[in-house]
């Protein structure tokens, strides 16, 4: 009693939740891509050790307290079988108004689908692929990154998709071109009547020096199977690179969403995100970006726009590791019905990370009675000569603007969208590519018109 | 540049100034053994002579902290452990016969009040002078020498209004049903591991109650004091402000110098009623370590009010600047409908010291309000922590939250962290978080210095500035004290 009980198991985590999955892993082992190399054995290895010893997260992990996931413990999850190759679609999803196809690759149920993917209008030397292929194609580019900023070591659920890692999009563009063409990653589920189906993408972006690029995520669903998707994706930005980063996440609301981005920002480097979340029953969107060198700029930016009984959490984590680095954070969102959103967002300044300047800000309204927003924003700062801040509010829609709206004469219903749909739109700005954010306003816009 | 290297300077010079108050009075006192166990526990319910019932209480937090973990995972904090078997939970100075003038009191006690700077008047009041009572009309002082209330007074006053204003260990006896009614029902003794503990071993603190409709017409305060060696300190304070009553409550700390960690752990609890209004404040200055961070009082405090009824109002003021290691969340529980929760804090950390504090407000009734204002200055190599929660359930209609947190770092060896919790389960509700972090900018200090003030008048004034808005939330009597302690804390050698 004289001194407090070492630790025994980890504090916050279920390692039997682990189980089913590590059968899974167990059978399909020998099955998957890049069976061949010892490095990647090695790195599968070590999540699938991670996983066994920590298992899914509860809600006693200060990360998770307000996401449960105990939901997923109930649901025997099996890998996607078959080829997928059954499944057709008319149409794809994409933020161009032409209509065309620029490059893009198409991942349904976590496998590629070669004949709806292309590389065309890419510049020479940018290579865009699918991570199975590039195990063979491009070996030594994908044993220098993988896993090197998204370590298994770090956290359980990427140390699940570290032990399963088969396959997703990688993206290497060398030093100073510049991508024109907006690069598109469409990941569609569809699952199967038989039994929940889980797959885990894991996705590389590599930024060379000066380069640049833009990529916008796709997330559908097909039908109404139950599905879960846990997706690591680790994106170098390069000296002087930029990378803009957008993603939409548009599953149907029997699916489980979860998807951890870390991004590694080089001196005068820019990384770009933004995450528009309006599907799936759970979701979690982790993203992690540290500014490694000086004079680096992240943009970490969502809106999310949840109903009935969805979830969605929002965590993200901003390291300013070098001096001179600005950051800057705008999510907003928009909860109706008996939905729930979290907003975890954490900054911290390094020791010697000087002239930091840090901003962040989270806005959320509540549209019913039995709405819920749980949200902590957090600072942790070790040098002095920086400037942070963040704020966040949470409310309803203001009944002065309202009555403004509704002394000229419109309705009631009418007026209350335009404000929301004002409200989310501020968000919106943050994505500097226009025809991305177009696209986007009108995925708001559809939403809104559901309601 | 020049003037942060000065300002980093100075506040390297606090670092060895002594702390102005740390001595150590030796007076006989009746110390139970060393360690904790039931034993320990019926040993200090029979010197109090504490009923059954008291006693039955004590002993079931007891047995349920056996059971709890020492929370060490979550906050901000690290200390080596400690070791609750090596602490005396005892120690009461021997009360002679009251003394006749200052001049029969314990000269080393005189000393003490000396160095602290108590007028004279009050040094009588305090060290139970007879008939010294009602000459001073400003405050009243209810003195914790170590565990025991030496000196309570005003009483007859206080009496006259109805206002009961004692040691609680004199309460349990006086008015039995109050105590029994309301003590642990804002902080339960399952609340958590240092306030159970605090249920356990508590040897006195103070008890007020006033009864309806009276405003009390002083400031009640009391001085705490950590002075037996190894003595844990375990004050328990209990304030019930009955419908439509008014109180102040002013609680000022000082502790003497020693090499060894000292643990406090007391427990504050207060209860307002219908229309009912509390006012705490708090100005904390225990001994934070030496330079070396060798030393210093481990602080462990649970303060929690209840606004239990209809426009009632609970008021947190802290200054909290002294400590080696502080957690402490004043929270209030606003039951009533439209009722308020106000906390307000100034923390500075220097040296060695860490504190990781905050608030909660809880907004159960509908219309219920608080306001956050949360000033933080962190130097040397201390660790500073703000963690708060606004909660707000499904039932409070309306309810309003405006939070501000501030952050000042000076010197790049210290760390400030903002940790707020917003939980809102309210359509109706509306919650404000601001947080920044910054040092004193160059801009400010060339702004001063451009109208010929000196390099340290500048920075006094800056500092001073960034924590006026909750300075000037204490009462006449501790604001004063409160700028010297700031003062002592930071701009010593700046003055």
């Amino acid at each position: 009693m004289a001194t407090t009980t070492l630790t025994k198991a980890p504090r916050g985590y279920d390692p039997a939740a682990a189980t089913p999955f590590l059968e899974q892993f167990d059978r399909v082992r020998d099955g998957l891509p890049g069976g061949g190399l010892s490095w990647l054995n090695d790195l599968r290895a070590q999540g699938r050790a991670r996983f066994a010893e920590l298992g899914l997260p509860t809600v006693k992990n200060e990360s998770w307290r307000y996401t449960n996931l105990r939901a997923l413990d109930k649901l025997a999850f099996q890998p996607a079988a078959g080829t997928g190759e059954a499944v057709r679609f008319d149409v794809l999803p994409t933020v161009r108004a032409d209509g065309a196809t620029g490059p893009r690759l198409v991942f349904v149920d976590g496998r590629f689908r070669a004949e709806l993917s292309s590389t065309a209008g890419l510049p020479a030397g940018v290579e865009l692929l699918n991570l199975a292929d590039a195990l063979t194609r491009k070996p030594d580019l994908v044993a220098e990154h993988l896993g090197r900023i998204a370590a298994p070591d770090d956290q359980t659920l990427v140390a699940l998709n570290t032990a399963f890692l088969a396959d997703g999009p990688v993206l290497h563009v060398p030093r100073g071109v510049t991508v024109e063409e907006t690069i598109e990653l469409v990941f569609v589920s569809v699952g199967s009547e038989a039994q929940p189906t889980a797959f885990h993408p894991r996705g590389l972006i590599v930024a060379e020096a000066d380069s640049r690029a833009v990529i916008v995520e796709h997330h559908v669903g097909l039908g109404s199977c139950t599905t879960l998707s846990n997706g690591v994706t680790e994106v170098f930005v390069g000296a002087g690179a930029s990378v803009h980063h957008y993603k939409v996440q548009r599953e149907h609301t029997d699916s489980f969403h979860l998807s951890h981005t870390a991004a590694k920002v080089a001196g005068k480097g820019v990384y770009d995100n933004f995450i528009l979340t309006i599907g799936a029953k759970l979701s979690r969107n982790e993203v992690n970006s540290v500014l490694d060198g000086e004079e680096g700029d992240t943009h970490v930016s969502g809106a999310y726009m949840v109903r009935g009984g969805q979830h969605v959490d929002t965590t993200t984590f901003i390291d300013h590791a070098k001096p001179c680095c600005t950051s800057r954070e705008v999510y907003k969102g928009v909860i109706d019905d008996q939905a729930r959103a979290v907003f975890q967002g954490k900054i911290i300044v390094r020791p010697n990370a000087q002239k930091t300047d840090g901003y962040q800000q989270n806005r959320a309204l509540l549209l019913s009675d039995t709405a819920e927003i749980d949200a902590k924003p957090e600072l942790e700062i070790y040098a002095d000569d920086v400037k942070c801040s963040h704020g966040a509010t949470v409310g309803e829609l203001d009944d002065d603007q309202l009555f403004y709206l509704r002394a000229r004469g419109i309705d009631k219903d009418t007026a209350r969208g335009l404000l929301i749909g004002a409200f989310l739109s501020e968000a919106l700005e943050e994505i500097a590519e226009e025809s991305v954010r177009d696209a986007f306003q009108s995925y708001v816009a559809n939403w809104q018109n559901a309601r | 540049m020049a003037a942060t290297t000065e300002t980093v300077e100075q506040v390297r010079a606090v670092t060895e100034q002594k702390y102005k108050y740390g001595f150590t009075t030796d007076i006989e006192s009746d110390v139970a053994p060393k360690g904790l166990n039931e034993d320990i526990v019926r040993f200090i319910s029979a010197k109090k002579e504490e009923p059954e019932w008291l006693l039955e209480w004590r002993l079931k937090a007891f047995r349920a902290w056996l059971e709890m973990e020492e929370p060490r995972h979550w906050a901000k904090l690290s200390y080596p452990p400690i070791d609750f078997q090596d602490a005396h939970y005892y120690a009461a100075p021997k009360m002679k016969d009251r003394p006749k003038s200052l001049d029969e009191v314990d000269p080393e006690l005189l000393k003490t009040y000396e160095k602290l700077g108590i007028p004279l008047r009050e040094q009588e009041i305090l060290a139970g002078v007879e008939g010294a009572e009602g000459k001073s009309p400003a405050i009243a002082v209810d003195a914790v020498f170590d565990s025991v209330s030496v000196a309570t007074t005003f009483k007859a006053k206080l009496e006259e209004m109805g206002i009961i204003f004692c040691a609680i260990s004199e309460a349990v006896h006086k008015c039995p049903e109050l105590v029994q009614k309301y003590l642990g029902s804002v902080v339960p003794y399952t609340d958590n591991f240092y306030a159970t503990l605090n249920c356990a071993v508590f040897t006195d603190g103070s008890f007020v109650y006033i009864p309806k409709g009276v405003r009390c017409p002083m400031e009640l305060s009391t001085y705490f004091r950590i002075n037996q060696a190894n003595t844990g300190q375990f004050e328990r304070t209990l304030i019930i402000a009955d419908e439509g009553s008014y109180v102040s409550y002013l609680e000022g700390c000082t502790a003497p110098q020693r090499d060894e960690n000292q643990l406090h752990a007391a427990v504050v609890e207060l209860v307002a009623l219908d229309d009912a209004q509390i006012k705490y404040s708090t100005v904390q200055n225990w001994y934070p370590g030496n330079a070396d961070g060798v030393g210093g009082i481990y602080n462990f405090v649970t303060k929690r009010g209840a606004c239990r009824g209809r426009n009632s109002k609970i008021s947190w003021t802290q200054v909290e600047t002294g400590s080696a290691i502080t957690w402490k969340y004043p929270s209030c529980i606003l039951q009533g409908d439209n009722s308020v929760g106000e906390f307000y804090s100034v923390a500075i950390t220097n040296n060695f010291q860490q504190a990781d504090t905050g608030t909660k407000m809880i907004h159960i009734g509908k219309n219920t309000r608080s306001t956050i204002v949360s000033k933080g200055i962190s130097a040397g190599r201390a660790q500073q922590t703000y963690r708060g929660l606004v909660k707000i359930l499904p039932k409070a209609e309306g309810a309003r939250n405006h939070t501000q947190c501030d952050s000042l770092l000076i010197g790049d060896q210290c760390g400030a962290h903002t940790v707020p919790y917003i939980e809102n389960r309210n359509r109706t509700a509306r919650v404000e978080h601001e947080a920044t972090t910054a040092k004193i900018s160059e801009d400010q200090l060339f702004y001063c210095r451009q109208r010929g003030l000196s390099e340290e008048d500048a920075v006094s004034l800056i500092v001073n500035g960034f924590c006026k808005e909750v300075l000037k939330e204490l009462p006449m009597e501790f604001a004063v004290e409160a700028q010297k302690l700031v003062g002592i804390s930071l701009e010593g050698s700046v003055g």
